[in-house]
């Protein structure tokens, strides 16, 4: 390496500038972080499964009971998120492509885009669940609302308000973690050689997205 | 162009020896507290866990006093209670959970496989922290008020009393995640950051061990963080889906908690495995017999353990047909523990035995783990678990596997890897005394118990019939005879700090990388530059040449360097 200038010694410096000293290589990095994400979104699955199961659980004891509370749900708004989130699970691929291809631009109109896409879905749960704490539907014990007497009526509530609040949850880290790689990007932190983590994010986002996808005909449709 | 991965590998020599061990190159306490460091972040879980055990320690003593005779003696019925259930919760999940993995399997892992560090060494970090938060939580809940609920937290009972159920809830919550980002971390380690010839059948068996460990810790523990998390609303907000009186199912929280706290005994023992394969191979001088076998049934243990949760709910009211399932599988799982002792004793045969204090601990967990191992089995036969349940017999199966089991290999390891740690030899005359102590008070404290629970002394009460205070007074006698002995190992070793022989590189002859490739200390980065291996973790005969190669090594021709570490993936 003796014969290369300065200039092309300080331009690779800086294409290296991510490179940590534990690992060899850039591809040797990306592999483990993605790994790694796999494996924490592997962990999220199961996580929610434990309120999957207990859905499946009283679903199978009380189907009368669940097929008339969720009536209360309104399905326009639900599909109203759904449209919107799958709209950001579009633009935070896009943004994914933009930064392999080196458009910074691009890279951080679709991440804003995506947040704001996510900040749309968390003004519309916002409104769903002040209606319904109008009308008294709280979760369990504190349930209020008269038109529903029968007994398990609270549960599906709790499983709903459960379900949809630490998927909303989800929702805003999201909205902190992109935000914050859109403010990276504008900086220019990120290029073909280094993108990491927004492809981890995109990963998590689209985890976020699929959760969605099987709440909504769940809580809603069914 | 990976010339950059070079600039924090000192050439050999001088410059290495100048900037000191991974103990002595930084002083102050932040770069301590703040280590990335997978060996400082070690030694932090170190005194973390081992201050968690003194605790636990503590209530297990307590409780043990308090049953010396029938009647309320020193503690009342409700702090019995929250004696013992303060006991469980401590030693699980601020002791032996984090144990193995947080202490040895951090510091072990990268110098095991020939890496600098772990994947994710802010990651490593983070866990410890979280961790440590979880302790701290657990604590303010000891401070906040009672907590009577034992280390099961069943509902309804858990959701209707005291409010510290709530701290409790949050640390086992975030404690959790802590286990779940180390064993992400160890997972990505293990297939990402091995040294170039490091093959899968050429990892110690110990990584094998925290590598399966791994896989419970990251499908498991997420399940118990949904339950803690829905309990801890049901016990808030009162959301009744575990709550009878709201038209809730209590038997789904015992689903839910044991989905998780089964295969959580094997995050708990999986570790013991790994070391106690170690210490024989190296105090047998022997190949290990069984690699393969060794290996790969650690792994069939982390996953049948996923499917036998049932046998802790036989007489809690699911169908018959799950349980005579659950029963059925539960046997299975005595096949690849079988396969590990058999394999074990194998190694031994013919070996040249030096019955040194780490192998003492060897041998006294096979004899153990076997008589927990046995017991386990019984009371996972449906039939005789109905009159077992809830009884002294199953406390007595549970500590013959997690003390006979995991402590014992603990002792075992943190004697065995003690010189590379702290580059000290403790006392030998003074560890094989405590190994003895600890090996009869433990038989005295929990056989009894398997005697008293056949004969149908219940858990969990601190009372008893005038018949069991013999056997009662037996194992309380062997609790203190076992605390002897703990104290005991707890001086010298403190003691050898300051007043031990300073150890060479490879006292016992191991021939896994962290004797072979690093000084009595291991360096800041590991090693001096990243090995090449060509060769299995037990080939003892070929030691003195290795070691010889490592000290006359020449700083490497650079460009071959560069080629070997692209070769490896």
């Amino acid at each position: 390496m003796a014969n290369t200038s300065a200039a092309e010694q300080a331009a690779q410096e800086r294409s290296l500038a991510h490179l940590k000293h534990y690992f060899v290589s850039s591809d040797q990095q990306f592999d483990a972080a993605k790994m790694g994400m796999w494996l924490f979104l592997v962990t999220e699955v199961l996580l929610f499964s434990g309120m999957f199961v207990a859905y499946a659980v009283y679903r199978v004891w009380y189907p009368e009971v669940f097929a008339v509370a969720s009536t209360e749900l309104n399905p326009w708004l639900g599909g109203l998120n759904t449209v919107i989130l799958l709209g950001s699970s579009l633009t935070v691929a896009l943004a994914i492509h933009a930064a392999q291809t080196d458009k910074r631009r691009a890279l951080v109109v679709n991440l804003f885009v995506t947040v704001l896409l996510a900040a749309a879905f968390m003004v519309v749960k916002y409104f769903e669940y002040t209606h319904k704490f109008h009308l008294g539907i709280f979760p369990g014990e504190h349930f209020a609302y008269e038109e529903m007497g029968q007994r398990i009526v609270p549960i599906f509530f709790s499983i709903y308000y459960v379900m949809t609040g630490i998927h909303g949850v989800h929702v805003l880290v999201g909205i902190g973690v992109l935000t914050w790689l859109a403010l990276r990007a504008m900086r220019g932190h990120f290029h073909s050689g280094y993108y990491t983590p927004v492809e981890l994010a995109g990963l998590y986002w689209h985890l976020v997205d699929i959760i969605w996808i099987f709440l909504f005909p769940l809580l809603y449709l069914i | 162009m990976t010339e950059d991965k070079d600039r924090n590998e000192t050439p050999q020599g001088q410059a290495a020896e100048e900037r000191g061990d991974y103990v002595t190159h930084a002083k102050s306490i932040g770069s301590w507290l703040f280590s990335l460091d997978h060996k400082r972040i070690g030694i932090l879980y170190a005194v973390t866990v081992a201050i968690a055990f003194l605790l636990g320690g503590v209530f297990a003593l307590l409780v043990r006093a308090e049953l010396l005779s029938p009647g309320e003696d020193f503690l009342s019925a409700q702090s019995y209670n929250q004696m013992f259930s303060l006991h469980g919760i401590v030693m699980v999940f601020g002791f032996i959970i984090p144990a193995i993995p947080g202490f040895l399997g951090n510091f072990l892992l990268p110098l095991h496989l020939g890496a600098k560090d772990v994947a994710f060494p802010r990651l490593n970090l983070a866990s410890y922290y979280l961790y440590l938060l979880g302790v701290a939580l657990i604590l303010v809940a000891m401070v906040a008020g009672s907590v009577d609920t034992g280390w099961t937290f069943y509902t309804p009972y858990s959701a209707r009393t005291g409010p510290s159920v709530l701290f409790l809830t949050m640390a086992v919550f975030i404690a959790g995640f802590a286990s779940i980002f180390t064993g992400i971390n160890f997972i990505v380690t293990v297939h990402k950051m091995r040294a170039p010839g490091m093959t899968w059948n050429r990892l110690p068996l110990f990584v094998w061990s925290i590598y399966s460990t791994s896989i419970v810790q990251v499908l498991a523990t997420p399940v118990l963080g949904i339950t803690v998390l829905l309990l801890f609303l049901e016990r808030l907000l009162h959301i009744g889906i575990f709550d009878p009186a709201l038209g809730g199912d209590p038997i789904l929280f015992q689903h839910f908690f044991w989905f998780y706290s089964h295969p959580a005994v094997y995050i708990m023992i999986l570790p013991g495995f790994g070391i106690v394969s170690e210490l024989i191979a190296t105090f047998s001088r022997q190949r290990i017999y069984g690699y393969m076998a060794i290996a790969l049934s650690s792994v069939a243990i982390a996953l049948l353990g996923f499917l036998v949760w049932g046998h802790h709910m036989f007489v809690a009211g699911q169908s018959v047909v799950s349980s005579v399932i659950f029963s059925l599988i539960t046997y299975l799982i005595g096949i690849p523990s079988g396969i590990k002792v058999f394999n074990w004793i194998a190694t031994m045969y013919k070996g040249s035995i030096s019955f040194k204090t780490p192998m003492l601990y060897a041998l006294s967990f096979l004899v153990l783990f076997t008589i927990g191992g046995v017991t386990g089995i019984m009371v996972g036969v449906l039939a005789v678990d109905v009159h077992l349940h809830d009884t002294y017999y199953v406390v007595g199966h549970f500590h013959y596997v997690m003390v006979g089991g995991t402590t014992i290999a603990l002792l075992g390891g943190l004697h065995y890897w003690w010189p590379k740690i702290t580059g000290r030899l403790y006392n030998e005359a003074a560890g094989r005394l405590a190994a003895l102590l600890v090996f009869v008070g433990l038989n005295l404290t929990f056989f009894t118990q398997l005697v008293m629970g056949s004969r149908g002394m219940p858990r969990r009460y601190n009372d008893y019939l005038p018949e069991f205070t013999f056997l009662h007074q037996l194992s309380t006698v062997g609790s203190w005879i076992m605390g002897a002995g703990l104290f005991l190992v707890a001086i010298y070793l403190l003691v050898s700090l300051f007043r031990g022989k300073k150890a060479g590189a490879n006292p016992w002859g191991g021939a896994t990388l962290e004797w072979t490739h690093t000084g009595p200390r291991p360096d800041p980065h590991n090693f001096h530059r990243t090995p090449f291996v060509t060769r299995g973790p037990y080939e003892f005969d070929r030691i003195p040449e290795l070691v010889a190669a490592h000290r006359d090594e020449t700083p490497p021709d650079a460009q071959q360097n560069v080629h070997l570490n692209q070769d490896r993936t």
